[in-house]
């Protein structure tokens, strides 16, 4: 090998590496760090007398938006709002009882189920349990 | 005294250069001229997006707490702040749609035929810029709509397999949308799109002032060079023409229809009910919208993004596709993708405004 070819093929080396060194701390700075997840599994999220029949409401849990619905019947069912499609937060449609996401018209059933539009996955479901004068919203079990 | 001056100038910057410039450049007159206003349009616009922005800039607070408030501040307490930031963002929108003016009829007039390749792919990169920077612009009211149109935005680029969470990740500062998102479109927004738009610009510029204008092949088919027009002064008054009525047409929009600001973005509410994008992003949002949840026993999500992505691909590259004489049969498959393409975008376009009522 040449001189001249040599100090080329140094220089070439020397400037990947500088640009490596420089760059390496740049894109790993423009990459946020993990934040810990909020390991909730249990959360207070209305007071009994706060849904009436047939209405909800959505409530914090772990950092995403979760839906508590009280259906015509009384009873109380809660689901992530988080809908399976593209992360918009859904709501509940009393006049057709259903789940209803109105950024792509996703629909679920009151079981959680995908039953129209683009939602390729049913909401997870949680636990209900009225206690006291709270409704608690809770993980299902083994989730 | 001020001839000296300008001679003084002159002998140090080298002014006569950019004199001969003016004075040789010329424009082809024919039955398509019309289309070359666009560019300047787009440009004319682009220079009110800067002067509005850097106004907006003195009163605008990027945080999650503070965002909405100074916008309504802005609106209802300084004087003509709902004038400026109205105009903002109304000539962002006509901003948009000069563009698209510009590249559905270069795509169609085969002006990305040799050499002008680069001039395409240096405008479908501009043009990609100014979607981003409408994507990003449009959350930093920190209001419902944006804070959703964010959320599916960014959920889009993340259901890519390998790099798709990478990149989500990457544009929301983290896995939710939140104030750190907000710093990083603002960032986005005001520095890092307005830089790469300045060298990209720049070099668009560069490239159409060293090839010219394109003449259609049908027209150079029919009789030859056509006739010239001056550029300096006759192209420039009718461009300034075309100015003063867009400048015309943005008080107009700005004074009758003020941008709404909208109810606080609350990450724990439902997107609200007649929820959609900007019209821009329209034909894709409903693209997505229509499809089935799987298709092919993928995710209709997926097969609907990856659809999208290959389309614009195939629509950047076209100069390399296409007949570089932009004749034959070849030439007149490629013109009738164009037109389907402008269908499917107005269709699609007018489908979302049918389907979703706000």
């Amino acid at each position: 090998m040449k001189r001249r070819d040599f100090l080329d093929w140094l220089i070439g080396i020397s400037g990947t590496a500088l640009g490596a060194f420089v760059l390496y701390p740049v894109v790993r700075y423009l990459v946020p760090p993990k934040m810990p997840e909020a390991a909730t599994r249990r959360v207070v999220a209305a007071k009994k007398d706060e849904l009436k029949p047939g209405s909800f409401k959505t409530f914090p849990f772990g950092g995403q938006p979760g839906i508590l619905i009280r259906t015509a019947d009384g009873e109380y069912r809660a689901f992530t709002a988080v809908c399976t499609h593209l992360g918009c937060t859904v709501q509940y449609r009393s006049e057709n009882r259903s789940i209803w996401c109105a950024c792509h018209n996703g629909t679920y059933n009151l079981e959680g189920g995908n039953i129209s539009g683009p939602p390729p996955r049913p909401l997870e479901r949680f636990e209900v349990h009225v206690t006291g004068e709270d409704v608690v919203v809770e993980k299902a079990k083994g989730a | 005294m001020i001839g000296r001056l300008i001679d003084w100038l002159n002998g140090r910057l080298g002014l006569d250069t950019f004199r001969e410039l003016a004075e040789h450049k010329e424009v082809p007159i024919h039955r398509h001229s019309f289309w070359y206003y666009w560019g300047g349009m787009t440009l004319f616009l682009f220079g009110v997006q800067v002067a509005t922005g850097i106004l907006l800039l003195l009163y605008y607070r990027p945080s999650a707490d503070e965002a909405y408030e100074s916008v309504r501040f802005l609106m209802t307490q300084v004087s003509f702040g709902w004038l400026i930031r109205s105009i903002h963002s109304w000539s962002a929108n006509l901003m948009i749609g000069a563009a698209f003016v510009h590249m559905f009829s270069a795509f169609l007039l085969k002006a990305y035929r040799a050499p002008r390749e680069a001039t395409w792919l240096s405008g479908m990169v501009l043009l990609g810029l100014a979607l981003a920077f409408g994507f990003s612009g449009y959350l930093l009211p920190w209001n419902q709509l944006a804070f959703f149109a964010t959320k599916v935005g960014t959920d889009i680029p993340g259901s890519v397999p390998l790099v798709g969470h990478f990149v989500l990740v990457f544009l929301r500062g983290g896995e939710n949308i939140t104030g750190g998102t907000l710093t990083r479109f603002y960032g986005f927004h005001v520095a890092v799109l307005p830089a790469t738009a300045t060298v990209i610009l720049s070099l668009h510029l560069y490239l159409v002032q060293r090839h010219g204008m394109s003449v259609p092949p049908s027209v150079e088919d029919a009789g030859g060079r056509p006739r010239m027009m001056k550029f300096v002064p006759s192209f420039a008054l009718r461009d300034a023409m075309g100015w003063l009525a867009a400048l015309g047409v943005l008080a107009l929009l700005a004074a009758l229809f003020p941008w709404e600001l909208g109810r606080k973005a609350d990450p724990y509410s439902p997107a609200p009910a007649g929820i959609r994008p900007e019209w821009y992003f329209s034909w894709m949002f409903q693209t997505l919208r229509m499809l089935p949840s799987r298709i092919l026993g993928l995710e209709g999500e997926l097969v609907g993004v990856l659809g999208i992505t290959l389309a614009g691909l195939g629509w950047a590259i076209v100069p390399f596709l296409d007949d570089p004489q932009g004749r034959g049969r070849r030439a007149r498959v490629w013109t009738w993708v164009g037109i389907i393409a402008i269908v499917y975008v107005l269709v699609f376009t007018w489908l979302t405004y049918r389907d979703v009522k706000r």
